[in-house]
Formats: C-alpha cells, structure tokens, sequence
C-alpha cells in the first residue's frame, strides 16, 4: 500500500534519511522504532512532503506521491496523528473534529463523527470543551478522532504514547489494535518499542537514518540487539 | 527592592533622556545664528517633576499596581458586568434589536455633529471588523491594512471624477479591486509568518501611500481629489417614464439626478445629508457584521481560526494554508475597500495623508483592544478610540499622549482585549 523506495532527505546540507526502503502492507500495522534523532519523524515528515524527498520515490497505492503538494498527499487517504498531538487549543473538540473532516462529504460527516463518538466515548462527552483544557490523554484521543474523520486508508502515528501515563497508553494502543480489525493500515512511530512491537504485525528499527532491521514484531521484540538497545536489556 | 531600585533609576534615566532635550532646550534665533538656550524654570521643574513621578512610580511599582488590582475586576473587564453566560443567549435578542433601535434613531436625536462623529465611529467599526479578518482570526499580523482602505476610496474618487460613475457602482468595485489588492499582496507575504509578515505588510501600506503621492496624473499627488459627490438614494421614478434614478441630498441636483426634498416634496434641509450618510454607513455595517458573522461561522472561518492556533495541524489536516491565508488578507481586504469607498464620498476629499501609517496603527488598535476576534469587543473598541480623541479636544497637543495612556490602561487591566472573544486563546503546555 505504501511503500518508500531508497529515500534520502536532507535538512539544509545535512542528511537525515540515508536511503530508507520500507513498505506497509494493506491492513497491517507497522511499526518504526529508534532512538531520538534517528529520523522516524522525518520519514514521516517526507512521506507527507515536508521536507520533500531528495532522491527516493514515496509510493501509496501505486501512485507516485513524492513530489505532489502536501495538501494533496494529505487529501489522499492518507491521515497523520503528528508528534505533540497538535490539537487546536482554542476550538472546541466537535470544531476539531470538523477540521478533520473538512474534505470529508456532509452526508459521511455525521456518521464519521458519530463513529469517532463511539470509539471515543470521552470525546462525546466533552464536545462542547476546548481542545487545550482537555488532558493530554482526551488531547491524544482527540487528535487520533480527528485523523479519523478524514476517512483515511492509512493513518500514521507518531508517537501517540508521548507524556502519558500507562493507562492511557495502554487505552490509546487499544484503540490502535481495534482500528486494526476494522481494516485501517497503520504506520506507527513510536519510542516506546515494547508496546509497540507487541502490538505491530512488522516492525522497523531505525538507527542513523537507516534502517538497520526488519522483521515481524514478535521476533523483534525477541531479538537480543533490540532488547538491548530499545528494550532496556 | 533592589531590582526596583535599578530598574527606577533606568527608568527615570530614560524620561530624562527623553523629556530634557525636548522640553528642557530651546532653538532660539540671535541675529542669523540658532542659539541653544534652557527653557524656563517651569519648564524644567515640570520634566523634573516628571522625572521623579517615573522614578516613583516605578520604585513602588507592585504597591501601585496591587491597589489597582483590589480595583481590579477579574479578567475581561466587561465580561464581568455583563449578565452571567447562561443568561447571555437569552439576552442577545433583546439586547441586538435594542442597539439597532437606538442605532437607528440616533441622528434624530442627536444634533448634526454627534451624528457625524457617529458616522467616522461606523467607518472605523468596518476597518475593524475587517481587519479583525486578518488578525484576529487568521493571525496574519497586517500593519499595512491602510492600504486597501486607500484602494477603496481612490477607486470611487478616480471613477468618479474621471467616467462620472455613481457611488453605487463603485462601492462593489472598491471592494473588488482592494480584495485584488490583498490577493496580489497574498501571494508574496504567504510564506512569512508573525513578525516578518508584519514589516512587508507595513512597507506595503507604505508604497501605495508613496505611489497616491507621486502619481501625480492620476491621483494628483498630494493635493488630493476634491469635489467627490456624495451618494445618492436610488428611487423608481414613474414619470415621464419608469427609472431608476438618484435622490440626492443637496439643494440642486446635478445632471440626471432629482434633489431629495423635491422628490418627496418637502423642505431642504442642510441636516438630511449628514443623516442619511449615517444611514448609509449603518447599513454598511449591519451587512460587514452579517457577512462576517456568516463566514465565521462556515468552515473557511473555522480554518482560519484552525490555521492561527497551529499551522502544522492544519497541513497535516490536507488544509492548503496559502488558500486559507489568502481568503482572509482577500476578504479582510474587501472590507476595507467598502469602507475607503464610503469614506472618499462622506469627505467630499481625499489625499493621501488620510492614509499614513498612524491609521493603520489606529485600526490595529481597535482590533487588539477590542479582544482579537470578537466582533462586539471590535465595535466597542471602534466607539472608545474614535470617541476619546474628540472628548479629549480640549486638551489639545495632549491628545496622543491620552491615547498612548489610555492603551497603557487597557492592556494592565484587560491584556485581552475589552471583550475577547468567547474562546481565549490558549497557549498548551507540551509542544
């Protein structure tokens, strides 16, 4: 479905992606792990066009995206939960979730935004609040909520586990494995690889902006190197 | 106390620094040399006197301001003396019809002067509101918004004296051709944000400013274009044959057009004029505040609201921020340019020094005390700062300095604005 073929990004003249080959198959979850700084963000960043790409070719569902404007990208299917949330802290969450369906048809609005309020009942109870009075874990739902409203194919996460505590960790990657059975792909940036490898049908580690290993999550999560090095021994 | 002390003794340095060389020397001419002599010993005792109020005030800064504070309503000073939220939407009815009702009837109550005050108040409510487009909403900081209300009213001036267009015909246009302006201005400024957008919009309201005054052709520089005819009232005339044609307010009608008073066959009244400009701009305004109220209300408002809060979230929503930027510098844009274009034919004149950076810087002030993005806090706003000056006339030179206090004043009491806007930006913690 999506499928980075040798990628390599540069900030300015320093490069960050050092040629990246990786592909996410249709209803699977995938996942990228590595250390800060090793570029899981600004794969992510490319694949939504910025920074754009310096050489490589972003392939979603057999169409080159490379070079199309970031608007586009993200009217494609394609739904990002970026890193920080990024909610609108002074819009209510119902004017967040619309934001999010801003290209969605109105007759699918509603019943988009009814089967947000269902996977996030908490959401629902909190429609007419601002954004930003809101905990980070209802901010982290909410900005999952709105991803969703655009009716993506595939919806990347990065880090949806930053700053919260373990029981909304464990609720937020609930949801994620729930989206999952309903047929989404999802591409998953995380730094918390336990979680995630547990979770992902695949996972990636990253290292230098590279990619360094590749294998199913449950290897992964057995793999000496990662335990070690991601894992905490 | 120590850092007080320094930061009086800075303070009071600065007043000094400031208030001695203007006020304390004086250029006086002894035969064909210029001279500096010390001003009177008034004088000096006066920026003495002012040299130690500041160095005071500051020394005993928290003092001060912790009386003012026990003063001090709780934020959003007039919030507070409106009925409680859940009582407001029952009032707004009410409370709407009322202020259209008064608004109405004020220049049959008032004498010809507070209408036409009113009538310069309703202009600046249409720039504010306007702006407010701009800066409150879309948070593009415009310090050239002048600009387009010059496109506005040189657009009604120049057709007018050149092709002998009608006010009617025009207004729609000076909208048009200032909303091209803003598109045209859009496009270059799009990729800067905050401060720096801040300067090309500035050095824009300059260079149209600049190019009323040199072209000196077409707008006859700055001279100015006088003898603006003033708007008329279409009516369906019936004979000879049925058309439509121009009331006009004077005592003779010029070509084509029939006086008011004979119309309706009543006496001449020097009064109507003035009254009907204040109708007309009323109208103006009602339909400024609808549309915009409209627009705030659809999802190009939303996003535009969206796109202030964070950019980021809104590309990553697939929403095309330079769209978006540029319908609200059109938009905004349009406004003023209705705004300039009743202007020109309310002054009868215009030339460019009504179009100076001050008023830009006016209308900015409106917005940001009114509360950035609240259309009530804009129109209140509008009424102190248009109003002030002119109670403040007697004071004479000491208008600016009443003004600059008077921001002073409002942003210690209410940093956000007399009314801001329901939803208060806040800032979150993480990023």
């Amino acid at each position: 479905m999506l499928s980075f073929e040798n990628i390599h990004t540069h900030y300015g003249k320093i490069e960050a992606l050092h040629g990246i080959s990786l592909n996410v198959n249709e209803g699977e979850i995938v996942t990228l792990i590595g250390a800060n700084g090793a570029g899981k963000t600004t794969l992510l960043m490319t694949l939504c066009g910025d920074p754009r790409a310096s050489s490589g070719k972003v392939m979603f569902r057999g169409e080159d995206i490379t070079h199309k404007p970031t608007a586009d990208i993200m009217r494609s299917g394609i739904a990002v939960v970026p890193e920080g949330r990024r909610i609108f802290p002074g819009l209510t969450v119902t004017e967040n979730l619309h934001m999010g369906g801003f290209f969605t048809p109105k007759e699918d609005f509603y019943k988009t935004l009814d089967y947000v309020f269902e996977l996030f009942p908490r959401l629902k109870e909190r429609q007419s609040q601002r954004g930003g009075t809101m905990s980070g874990g209802e901010q982290q739902m909410l900005a999952i909520g709105r991803a969703l409203m655009s009716h993506p194919k595939l919806l990347l996460l990065d880090e949806p586990s930053l700053g919260l505590a373990p029981i909304i960790i464990n609720q937020i990657f609930d949801t994620i494995s729930q989206l999952r059975e309903e047929g989404m792909t999802i591409f998953l940036v995380e730094q918390n690889a336990n979680q995630a490898l547990k979770l992902a049908d695949r996972g990636y580690v990253l290292e230098n902006g590279k990619v360094v290993m590749e294998d199913t999550g449950a290897n992964l999560l057995v793999n000496e190197d990662v335990r070690k090095a991601y894992l905490g021994g | 106390m120590r850092s007080n002390l320094s930061s009086a003794f800075f303070a009071a340095g600065v007043t000094f620094i400031l208030a001695f060389p203007l006020l304390g020397l004086q250029l006086t001419t002894e035969g064909v040399s210029l001279i500096l002599a010390s001003s009177s010993a008034t004088t000096l005792s006066y920026v003495a006197i002012g040299v130690l109020a500041v160095f005071f005030v500051q020394l005993f800064k928290e003092q001060i301001l912790g009386q003012l504070s026990k003063v001090k309503p709780k934020p959003g000073t007039i919030s507070n003396l409106l009925p409680a939220e859940e009582n407001r939407a029952k009032l707004v009815k009410p409370g709407v019809l009322f202020v259209v009702v008064v608004a109405l009837l004020w220049p049959f109550m008032m004498e010809r002067g507070a209408t036409d005050l009113a009538t310069l108040v309703l202009i600046y409510i249409m720039l504010g509101l306007g702006l407010n487009i701009v800066v409150g909403l879309a948070g593009l900081l415009d310090l050239g918004y002048v600009a387009f209300y010059a496109v506005g009213a040189y657009t009604y001036a120049l057709l007018a004296e050149n092709l002998g267009w009608s006010f009617w015909a025009c207004l729609p246009l000076g909208g048009l051709l200032a909303a091209l302006f803003g598109f045209v201005l859009g496009f270059p400024v799009l990729r800067l944000r905050g401060d720096y957008l801040a300067i090309v919009t500035l050095g824009f309201g300059e260079i149209i400013r600049i190019l009323l005054n040199n072209l000196t052709e077409l707008t006859n520089g700055p001279n100015g274009i006088g003898g603006i005819p003033k708007p008329t009232l279409p009516a369906i005339q019936t004979e000879p044959d049925v058309s439509i044609i121009g009331l006009e307010f004077s005592r003779r009608a010029s070509e084509g057009n029939v006086p008011f008073h004979e119309f309706f066959g009543i006496s001449y009244d020097p009064a109507m004029k003035v009254v009907f400009l204040y109708l007309l701009a009323l109208v103006l305004v009602f339909f400024t505040l609808y549309v915009i109220r409209r627009l705030m209300r659809m999802p190009v408002g939303r996003a535009w609201e969206a796109l202030r809060e964070d950019e980021i979230a809104c590309r990553s929503l697939g929403l095309n921020r330079t769209a978006i930027k540029l319908s609200a510098f059109t938009i905004g844009a349009a406004f003023a340019g209705f705004a300039g274009c009743f202007f020109a034919a309310r002054q009868g004149f215009i030339n460019p020094e009504s179009f100076v950076f001050k008023e830009s810087v006016i209308i900015l002030a409106i917005v940001v005390l009114g509360g950035m993005g609240s259309q009530i806090g804009v129109i209140l706003a509008a009424i102190l700062i248009t109003i002030l000056p002119e109670l403040a006339r007697e004071f004479q030179e000491y208008r600016e300095l009443m003004f600059g206090l008077m921001m002073v004043l409002m942003m210690i009491w209410s940093p956000q604005g007399l009314l801001p806007m329901k939803r208060p930006h806040i800032e979150l913690k993480q990023e």
